[in-house]
């Protein structure tokens, strides 16, 4: 390979995060070229509101995959607490809207400190604990909610609200999810909590030995985690004014694909909460726009999984490029 | 000269005989058999006990490679969405005028290639791990499944390919039989062949494997595509038991079959375990959603009992493991101590 070659590479992983918005610039003129109606305000909108509650729970499994850990139980998570959140609305429609998401993410929180339990002191690999739990937590859904649905007249207006509202005439989901993004550029780039959540994922033996305590890292992320997918939950549900047993499943599938798509390694240690938005962004723009050129739905899920494939390959070729540099580097 | 002989099977202790996991899920199926009798007086006969292994034992086919996947410290989830891509494909090619005959052979072929990709994938691409490969492949499988079936169903099967799902052999149903085959096959080829001494080897320490001359890639790359392959097997009799197909069948397939895998006391960290136990554990399982089943106990219930059996007996796999590793180091200390 030439010394060009080389250079191109490497920089294209610096700048993975240009890469990725090129991408959805140019997959917006083409879809925009296509349908004028993409690129209205009124769609755009629409656009955003969806893509907050994915980037919300994007941002959480970041910090489960750099620890080298995988969560498969949010979805069931998000539909568990949706439903306590409104059946609780339901029983006691006068409670404040605030009260409603803390009792989501408080249902989140108990979730995810099980899996954190399960991951960190029992030793039980997060994919099969998660897997477990998914199915566990989903069962109890169908079980508190008696396999019946909470439709949205059931619902005060004051919990539906929540996700059409809006604060300066910004959307409350979008504020929301801006709020969390901040937050949590701000925790993994300046905390000691944050930095040692990175220090875990790329080695962990090296991190015990340093010091860290890895079970306390754990805990922490798979509960962050589980309380972002309560807020989730009452957020959906207010969204959709509508809670059900099978809400959000299969949904994990898609927040991990906005993490891969956004260079978060599976490996561990590798993320950036930047590269993560426009992951999430991606997929939103692909959401919305694909029904606008008339691709059929049904083909949506291949496409998703066709691209995300791409993007595993992708990252790893550039990886093991830029190792192979850095190797002959160190020889020279 | 004298020679010295190392033992490289332990000496037979009546005692280790029966403290084996396998036991353990012996008596489980016997309790779970006494409580299914006590509850329905319909369940302890020949006919009841038998017929039942139709509506579990599809399924069941993955549990073997699934077994070895583990044994490598490796995962595959995308064997449901397998399932349903090859018995949407071989449905399809059906109703497209193909002979029924061809289109079981395009479905095993349509099953053996999605697991050899997963297989190809790992092998090219060391560094990416199974659960990130078959997780992008679970959604593209599936997705490729709803690109051809989009929300049609496809069926009208030839009266003949029910008998995969409802045919019997003397008075024991298909089903069972080439289960039972295949479940001898599973044993020897895992526990009496190099192959399967090979799959433990890599399982215990894939450096150390790779150094010593053993084919990882090679075994990997077989391993996944039987998978594949067992997958479509499910494919078949699941199509025919149910008579059509769909892009959605065979959803959340890869929790039952992990589930049944890790009861049957396969070590998540590798290199331990015996096919013999999934196989027990195959029914474990089988017989207690077939039991849950007779006393109407809702189908979400099940989900919550197969989720929190699959983390307690991970759990106590664990358990076991530590347990035997502590006693061997106590052991050394006391040798260093006399």
């Amino acid at each position: 390979m030439t010394e060009k070659n080389r250079m191109n590479l490497a920089t294209i992983s610096k700048f993975r995060e240009f890469g990725l918005l090129g991408f959805i610039v140019l997959l917006t003129i083409v879809i925009q070229f296509l349908n004028p109606a993409f690129l209205t305000l009124g769609n755009l909108t629409d656009l955003i509101k969806n893509t907050a509650i994915l980037s919300i729970l994007a941002l959480g499994m970041m910090l489960v995959l750099i620890t080298r850990g995988i969560d498969l139980s949010i979805g069931a998570t998000l539909a568990l607490s949706g439903m306590i959140a409104a059946l609780t609305v339901s029983a006691y429609p006068d409670l404040h809207p605030l009260l409603a998401i803390l009792i989501g993410i408080l249902v989140g929180v108990v979730c995810g400190v099980v899996l954190g339990f399960l991951v960190s002191k029992v030793g039980i690999l997060p994919i099969i604990a998660s897997l477990g739990l998914m199915n566990a937590f989903r069962g109890l859904t169908f079980w508190v909610g008696g396999g019946e649905w909470i439709s949205a007249y059931q619902m005060p207006s004051s919990f539906k609200n929540i996700a059409t509202s809006s604060f300066l005439g910004i959307n409350t989901l979008v504020i929301i999810a801006i709020i969390i993004f901040l937050y949590f550029y701000y925790f993994v780039n300046n905390t000691i909590t944050g930095r040692q959540i990175y220090a875990l994922g790329s080695n962990p033996d090296s991190a015990k030995i340093s010091g860290i305590n890895s079970h306390k890292i754990y805990m922490i992320v798979y509960t962050m985690m589980g309380g972002l997918s309560g807020l989730a939950g009452v957020l959906w549900v207010s969204k959709f004014a509508s809670a059900q047993g099978n809400t959000a499943s299969g949904y994990e599938l898609t927040v991990i694909a906005a993490c891969i798509l956004g260079g978060v390694s599976i490996n561990g240690g590798v993320g950036k909460v930047t590269g993560v938005l426009l992951g999430a962004v991606l997929l939103g723009v692909l959401d919305n726009g694909l029904p606008l050129i008339d691709v059929s739905p049904f083909w949506q899920m291949g496409i998703e999984g066709a691209i995300i494939l791409v993007a595993v390959l992708f990252n790893t070729i550039v990886k093991k490029t830029v190792e192979k540099n850095n190797r002959l580097r160190r020889v020279i | 000269m004298s020679t010295r002989t190392i033992n490289n099977t332990q000496e037979f202790s009546w005692k280790r005989f029966f403290l084996q996991w396998e036991w353990m899920l012996v008596a489980l199926i016997i309790i779970i058999f006494l409580i299914n009798s006590s509850i329905s007086p319909y369940f302890l006969n020949y006919l009841s006990i038998s017929d039942a292994t139709m509506t579990f034992l599809d399924k069941a086919f993955i549990v073997f490679p699934m077994v070895m996947i583990m044994i490598m410290r490796e995962i595959d989830i995308s064997v449901g969405s397998t399932v349903a891509l090859s018995s949407v494909v071989m449905a399809s090619l059906y109703n497209a005028g193909l002979p029924m005959v061809l289109a079981i052979g395009a479905c095993l072929l349509v099953g053996a290639l999605c697991g050899f990709f997963n297989g190809f994938l790992l092998v090219k691409y060391r560094q990416l791990s199974a659960v990130i490969v078959t997780l992008s492949t679970m959604i593209l499988y599936r997705g490729i499944a709803y690109m051809i079936l989009e929300d049609q169903s496809a069926g009208e099967f030839p009266t003949w390919f029910s008998f995969f799902g409802w045919g019997y052999i003397g008075s024991v149903p298909f089903i069972l039989v080439l289960f039972v085959v295949m479940a001898i096959g599973a044993v020897l080829l895992l526990q009496k062949t190099v192959f399967g001494r090979r799959v433990y080897a890599i399982g215990s320490n894939p450096t150390a494997s790779r150094f010593s001359g053993v084919k990882v890639d090679k075994i990997k790359l077989i391993v996944f595509t039987l998978a594949g392959l067992m997958a479509a097997i499910t494919a078949i009799f699941l199509t025919s038991r149910m008579g059509s197909t769909r892009p959605n069948v065979a959803n959340m397939y890869e929790l039952d079959v992990i589930a049944m895998v890790a009861l049957g006391g396969i070590s998540t960290a590798g290199g331990k375990g015996k096919m013999l136990g999934a196989i027990l554990a195959v029914f474990v399982i089988g017989y207690l959603q077939y039991g849950l089943g007779l006393i109407n106990i809702p189908a979400q219930m099940l989900l919550i009992i197969i989720g929190v059996l699959l983390i307690a007996s991970v759990t106590v796999t664990n358990l076991r493991v530590k347990g035997k590793l502590q006693k061997k180091k106590s052991k050394k200390k006391v040798k260093k101590a006399s």
